[in-house]
């Protein structure tokens, strides 16, 4: 598919991409470039509220991310909103989902907003998507695979896609909708954009599973036994590397693979890397200007090892 | 009633070591029977207070077929932590019981599987951050980790527009009496320094020292924390407290 509103998109980069998840911004961005899609940063953004606000009040998280989404429609014109943040992405379409059809949500949203001083955002005035959807929709696979400069042949690569890209499954409508829609259960966005530029992906039960990301340090020890799950799949699977979409799974996986190394004396060798870092290198992007060397696990030596940087 | 073979509990069982009935000889485990619990502390609000509380409002819908503990993250790691069983005592109103898990409530991780799972949309996540957000209000536990987490979280977002995570991981190591400098964390800040180079890393520590800002926030954090007054207040009255 090559959506032609995919071209020129409103970007929410979001706050984990401005900190832990500063190489997947510019990955994602350097991506974009590569591929000559367009991104229009969200003017004044703020925070959606990621998975902490809602525990506080739902009705506050709903009003956070539908400001974002009234200053992309209202304030830039988008038509389309990419988040490459699984929080933000979720939180987003949440929003979308709440102002559609609850009424108590409207009504909130509708007087914070007011009182904040802008426009109330309306539900169905945007379409918010994810960084998959953007280069899967956006460029497609066929078109990918004419713009490589060269491949990740050889890669064995676990897709990781957490929670909050698939669940829950109604604030989503546009997905289970058969061929060429993304799937809650087997999501393979990612799958089919890596395997594109020639990553040999493995069979992965855990692409859905949580990494107890929003514990990750309130209830370290859960997060850590979950993290060690993934990781533990992953090798046993033959992956050298766990692809990631999502800056929290990304560190969460990054930081609980030292922990148990360091707590639990348990050692894993399974690498971590951003799709668009791994696009990036098949597009002939350096692995500096995709963020590698940020990254926690040593990507680089991987990709060194394997003849890609 | 349903079968709860956690009721059973060692209190319950009774077991005469010498007993003899009717010349047969039963003495050990031969004896051993169910004393059986008469509950008669039924808290009758129980649920329409959880139900009145973010997260709680689709509890009444729940027919007990538990897709929820099924599919639970948490529950594959500690098999205490059992939604499925919660929903029943809170639906029951049995308080005492539900009390006996309330330190590890607090646990879900929030990976919707539950509502995912769930057949009848009570969104079982929902219902367990009102059970656990209840069992504070109570006074039956104390702020639990992940709450302090989110209100340290949540007051950065109120107050600036945006977070910035260095600030929020100080404050929270510091109001949870955790030292900053665990094993874990200086291992993992030395694996990335090593890498990067030094320019960037001192670009990186001069932008966690600029406060990340939503520009002109100030009316919508007034609006906000306007609105959540007011809901804590309307909370604190369903709650019966005060």
């Amino acid at each position: 598919m090559n959506k032609p509103e995919y071209q020129r998109v409103a970007y929410y980069p979001g706050c984990a991409l401005e900190g832990t998840g500063h190489a997947y911004n510019r990955s994602t961005q350097a991506v974009g470039a590569a591929l000559g899609l367009k991104l229009d940063e969200v003017k004044n953004w703020n925070c959606c509220g990621a998975m902490e606000v809602k525990n506080i009040d739902p009705a506050v998280q709903t009003y956070l991310s539908s400001r974002v989404l009234s200053i992309a429609a209202n304030e830039m014109g988008a038509k389309v909103v990419m988040a490459p943040c699984n929080g933000c992405y979720h939180n987003l379409k949440k929003a979308e989902h709440e102002l559609a059809h609850d009424a108590g949500s409207r009504e909130a949203v509708e007087r914070i907003s007011k009182k904040a001083g802008h426009a109330t955002y309306r539900a169905g005035q945007l379409e918010t998507i994810h960084a998959l959807d953007w280069i899967k929709d956006g460029i497609g696979e066929e078109e990918l695979k004419r713009r490589l400069k060269g491949s990740l042949k050889g890669l064995k690569v676990a897709n990781y896609y957490g929670c909050m890209y698939t669940r829950p499954r109604h604030i989503f409508p546009e997905k289970d909708r058969g061929p060429g829609s993304e799937s809650t259960s087997q999501p393979h966005f990612m799958d089919d954009l890596l395997a594109a530029a020639g990553a040999e992906n493995v069979e992965f039960p855990l692409k859905t599973a949580c990494c107890g990301g929003a514990h990750t340090l309130s209830d370290s020890d859960t997060s850590t036994r979950l993290v060690l799950n993934i990781l533990r799949a992953a090798e046993t699977a033959g992956a050298d590397v766990i692809a990631t979409e999502c800056p929290t799974c990304h560190s969460g996986l990054e930081m609980h693979q030292v922990r148990a190394e360091k707590v639990l004396g348990e050692k894993t060798q399974v690498r971590m890397l951003y799709f668009t870092q791994l696009l990036g290198i098949a597009l002939g992007v350096s692995p500096r200007r995709l963020g590698v060397h940020e990254n926690v696990s040593d990507g680089l030596a991987l990709l060194r090892e394997k003849g890609l940087a | 009633m349903i079968h709860e073979k956690s009721l059973i509990r060692p209190e319950n069982l009774k077991t005469h070591d010498k007993l003899v009935i009717d010349g047969v000889d039963v003495s050990g485990h031969w004896s051993t029977f169910i004393e059986s619990r008469v509950v008669t502390d039924y808290n009758e609000r129980l649920e329409e207070e959880i139900a009145a509380l973010p997260g709680g409002e689709h509890i009444h819908r729940c027919w007990q077929c538990g897709s929820c503990t099924n599919s639970c993250t948490v529950n594959a790691v500690n098999p205490d932590f059992n939604p499925r069983f919660w929903i029943y005592l809170i639906r029951t109103g049995m308080e005492s019981e539900l009390l006996r898990d309330k330190d590890i409530v607090w646990q879900c991780v929030s990976c919707h599987k539950c509502t995912y799972a769930c057949p009848r949309d009570v969104v079982p996540e929902g219902v367990m951050k009102a059970t656990a957000h209840w069992l504070e209000l109570k006074g039956h536990t104390p702020k639990s980790r992940s709450t302090i987490f989110d209100e340290e979280f949540t007051a950065q977002v109120v107050a600036t527009g945006k977070i910035e995570e260095g600030r929020v991981i100080r404050n929270f190591f510091a109001r949870t009496g955790q030292p900053l400098l665990q094993d874990w964390l200086v291992e993992m800040a030395r694996r990335v320094a090593r890498r990067l180079p030094v320019l960037q890393g001192l670009k990186l520590g001069l932008a966690a020292l600029f406060r990340p800002r939503t520009r002109g926030w100030s009316k919508a954090q007034a609006a906000i924390t306007e609105y959540v007054n007011e809901q804590e207040a309307k909370h604190r009255k369903a709650l019966h407290l005060e």
